[in-house]
C-alpha cells in the first residue's frame, strides 16, 4: 500500500537556483493489490514522487508510507520492501543476464538466489540467452531483465515507470501482460506511464497529476466525471434546429448536431433514450443508430491536462 | 557484509572485463617493477667517470658510506625510483572507481544499485575496497617482485639493505594504503561532476603530481627520503584523506547523486 499526506519536493531555492516545485502537496491513497496509474506530460514530477516513495530522495514537506514503513525514516526497509523500474534499464552491460539479477538478488537478501534468477529468466523468456552479456540485448529485452531485477525479490509494491517506452509491439504486449500477471498476485503496483491506452487496460485507478494532483478515480469514472455520459443520435435527415427541440427537455444537459449525429449529454440515458427517439420520429426523422459515446483516457487526460492544471483544490473520487 | 561483498564481486566482473581498466591494473605494476631492476642491471659495471653527473647529494651519502660507484649508483638512484611504487596505489584506485562510478553513470545503473537496500556507507566502502584491494596488492607485489629480482642484480648487500630498510616498510604499509583512500575520495569528486570515464581517469591522474615531484625533488637532491620524512609525508596524507571522506560521503547521497550529478 502507498499512503501520501501533502507530499511536496522543492529544488534549489537558493542563491544558485529559483526553487522549483517538483512535487506539491500530494494525498493519495493506494491499497493493496491495485493498479495505479500516475499520469502527467513529461515534467509533471512523476519520477520525482517515484524516487521519494521508494525513498531514493527525501521530500521537502509532508510525509509518507509504503508497505506501511514510513517514508524518511524507515528507508532501508521501504527500498527492501519495493521493487522499481527506472525510466532507464540501467544493466551491467559487461555482465551476463544471469550475473545481472544474481547481484541484484543478493543485495536485496533474496534468500534462493539462483531459483529466483531462473525463476524469473524463465519467466520474461530470457532464460536461453542467461549467459550472454546485458550489453548484447535489444532494448526490449533489457526492458525485460529490468523488469526481472524489479520483481527478482518478491516485492509487495513496484513502482514502474514508463515499462514499455520505446518498446516495439510484442515487447510492450510482453510487459503489459506480465504487469497483468502481477496485478492477480495481489501486488500494489505504481504505474508511470504516457501510454493511455496501457493505463486505460492495466489500472484500477488513475490519478492525473501536474506538480499537484489534479484528479484521481477509476479510469470510468474519470471518464464520466470529465464527459458525463453522452448519447449520440444518429439520423439520415439532419436541420440546425433539431438542437433547439430537444434542449426542450429539461434532462438534456448539452445537445450539438455534428453533420447527422446529435449529441446529447445525459445523466441517465436509460429512461431519457426512448423519450428523445420517440421525439425525433414524431419530428419525422429517421433514427438509425443509438449509441453511448464511450470516451477514452485520452480525452479525459488532455481535458484535465489542459484545463485542470491551475485547480488548487485536487478532486479525489469516491470509492 | 553480504552486500559488499557482492559489490566487491560486481566491481570486479565489470571493471576486469574493460581492458583498459585491466592494462593500468596489470601494466602499471610490472613497469614501476621492471625499471628500477633495469636500473640496477645498468648500474652493475658502471665507470666511476659517470659518477660525475650524479647528484651533489648523493655523491656526499655515498663517500660517507664508503661506497664504491656501483653501489653509490644502485643504493641512491634505485631508491629514489621506489618511489614510483606509490603511484600505484594513486592510478589503480582512480582508474577502476572512475570506470566504475562515471561508469555507472553513463550507462544509469546507479539508480537501480541506489534503489536496493543497500546503505550508502555499503556502497562507498564496496566501490572504494573493489578500487583499492587491487591497487594494494598490486602494490605489494610489484614491490615484493622487485625485491626478489634486486637480489640478483645488487652488488653488495650494501646496497641491498637500503632497500629493506624502514623507511620502505613505512612507504609500502601505511603511505600506500593511504594513498588509496586518498585516490578513491579524489575518483568519487571527480566523478561527480563528469560524465566520460575516460575524462574522470585523465583528471585522475593529476594525484600521481605530489608524487612525482617527491621523485625528481629527490632525484635531483633538493631533499633527501628518510624514514621520518615519509612518515610526515604519511601523516599529511592521513589529514587529507579525512578531509576528502568527509566530502565523498557528503557527495556520494542518494539525493545528491540522483539530483545534482552532471
Amino acid at each position: 500500500m502507498i499512503r501520501t499526506e501533502n507530499l511536496s519536493k522543492t529544488f534549489g531555492g537558493n542563491k544558485k537556483q529559483p526553487p522549483i516545485h517538483a512535487v506539491e502537496g500530494l494525498t493519495l491513497d493506494i491499497k493493496q493489490g491495485e493498479v495505479f496509474g500516475f499520469l502527467g506530460p513529461n515534467g509533471a514530477g512523476k519520477t520525482t514522487t517515484v524516487r521519494m516513495l521508494c525513498a531514493l530522495i527525501g521530500p521537502t514537506s509532508g510525509r509518507a508510507w509504503v508497505n506501511n514503513y514510513a517514508v524518511g525514516e524507515q528507508n532501508q526497509q521501504v527500498r527492501a520492501s519495493v521493487g522499481i523500474l527506472t525510466e532507464q534499464p540501467g544493466m551491467y552491460d559487461r555482465l551476463s543476464a544471469e550475473k545481472n539479477l544474481t547481484i541484484y538478488a543478493k543485495l536485496y537478501g533474496v534468500t534462493d538466489v539462483p531459483g529466483q534468477v531462473e525463476k524469473y529468466l524463465r519467466m520474461l523468456g530470457l532464460w536461453e540467452r542467461r549467459r550472454d552479456p546485458a550489453g548484447s540485448f535489444s532494448k526490449g529485452m533489457k526492458q525485460k531483465l529490468a523488469v526481472a531485477r524489479a520483481i527478482l525479490h518478491e516485492p509487495a509494491t513496484l513502482f514502474l515507470d514508463e515499462p514499455t517506452a520505446a518498446l516495439d509491439p510484442e515487447a510492450s504486449k510482453l510487459v503489459r501482460d506480465f504487469v497483468e500477471e502481477l496485478k492477480t498476485e495481489g501486488r500494489t503496483i505504481f504505474l508511470c506511464t504516457h501510454n493511455l491506452d496501457e493505463a486505460d487496460r492495466l489500472c484500477s485507478k488513475i490519478g492525473v497529476f501536474r506538480q499537484r494532483l489534479i484528479k484521481v478515480d477509476t479510469p470510468s469514472r474519470l471518464k464520466t466525471a470529465v464527459f458525463g455520459r453522452q448519447v449520440e443520435f444518429r439520423l439520415k435527415q439532419a436541420e440546425a434546429s433539431l438542437v433547439d427541440m430537444v434542449r426542450r427537455f429539461d434532462f438534456v444537459k448539452q445537445a450539438t448536431l455534428e453533420d447527422k449525429r446529435l449529441l446529447l449529454g445525459l445523466d441517465n440515458p436509460e429512461e431519457s433514450n426512448p423519450i428523445i427517439v420517440k421525439a425525433l420520429v414524431e419530428a419525422g426523422l429517421d433514427v438509425q443508430f443509438v449509441g453511448e459515446v464511450r470516451h477514452s483516457l485520452e480525452d479525459v487526460y488532455f481535458s484535465l491536462i489542459n484545463n485542470g492544471h491551475n485547480r488548487q483544490e485536487v478532486e479525489h473520487g469516491t470509492h | 557484509m553480504e552486500r559488499i561483498k557482492t559489490l566487491i564481486d560486481k566491481e570486479w566482473a565489470e571493471a576486469f572485463k574493460n581492458k583498459m581498466v585491466l592494462g593500468t591494473v596489470v601494466a602499471m605494476p610490472l613497469i614501476f617493477m621492471l625499471l628500477p631492476l633495469f636500473q640496477l642491471a645498468v648500474m652493475r659495471d658502471i665507470p666511476a667517470s659517470e659518477m660525475n653527473d650524479a647528484p651533489a647529494g648523493i655523491l656526499t651519502q655515498c663517500q660517507v658510506q664508503n661506497f664504491s660507484p656501483a653501489e653509490c649508483m644502485q643504493g641512491f638512484l634505485v631508491n629514489e625510483f621506489l618511489l614510483l611504487f606509490l603511484l600505484i596505489p594513486l592510478a589503480v584506485p582512480v582508474t577502476i572507481a572512475s570506470y566504475s562510478i562515471v561508469g555507472e553513470k553513463s550507462t544509469r545503473s546507479l539508480e537501480p544499485l541506489l534503489a536496493t537496500p543497500t546503505s550508502t556507507t555499503e556502497i562507498i566502502v564496496g566501490k572504494g575496497l573493489a578500487s583499492a584491494i587491487p591497487a594494494i596488492g598490486a602494490t605489494w607485489l610489484a614491490f615484493f617482485v622487485f625485491l626478489i629480482g634486486a637480489r640478483f642484480f645488487v652488488v653488495s648487500d650494501r646496497v641491498y639493505a637500503l632497500f629493506m630498510n624502514p623507511m620502505w616498510a613505512v612507504a609500502m604499509f601505511i603511505v600506500a594504503p593511504l594513498m588509496t583512500v586518498f585516490a578513491v575520495n579524489i575518483a568519487i569528486i571527480i566523478s561527480s561532476r563528469v560524465n566520460d570515464p575516460r575524462a574522470a581517469e585523465q583528471l585522475g591522474m593529476l594525484v600521481m603530481l605530489p608524487i612525482l615531484m617527491i621523485f625528481f625533488g629527490s632525484i635531483f637532491g633538493l631533499f633527501t627520503l628518510t624514514t621520518a620524512s615519509m612518515l610526515a609525508f604519511g601523516g599529511l596524507t592521513l589529514l587529507v584523506d579525512i578531509a576528502l571522506v568527509i566530502l565523498g560521503v557528503k557527495l556520494f547521497q542518494r539525493e545528491t547523486i540522483l539530483t545534482q550529478w552532471r
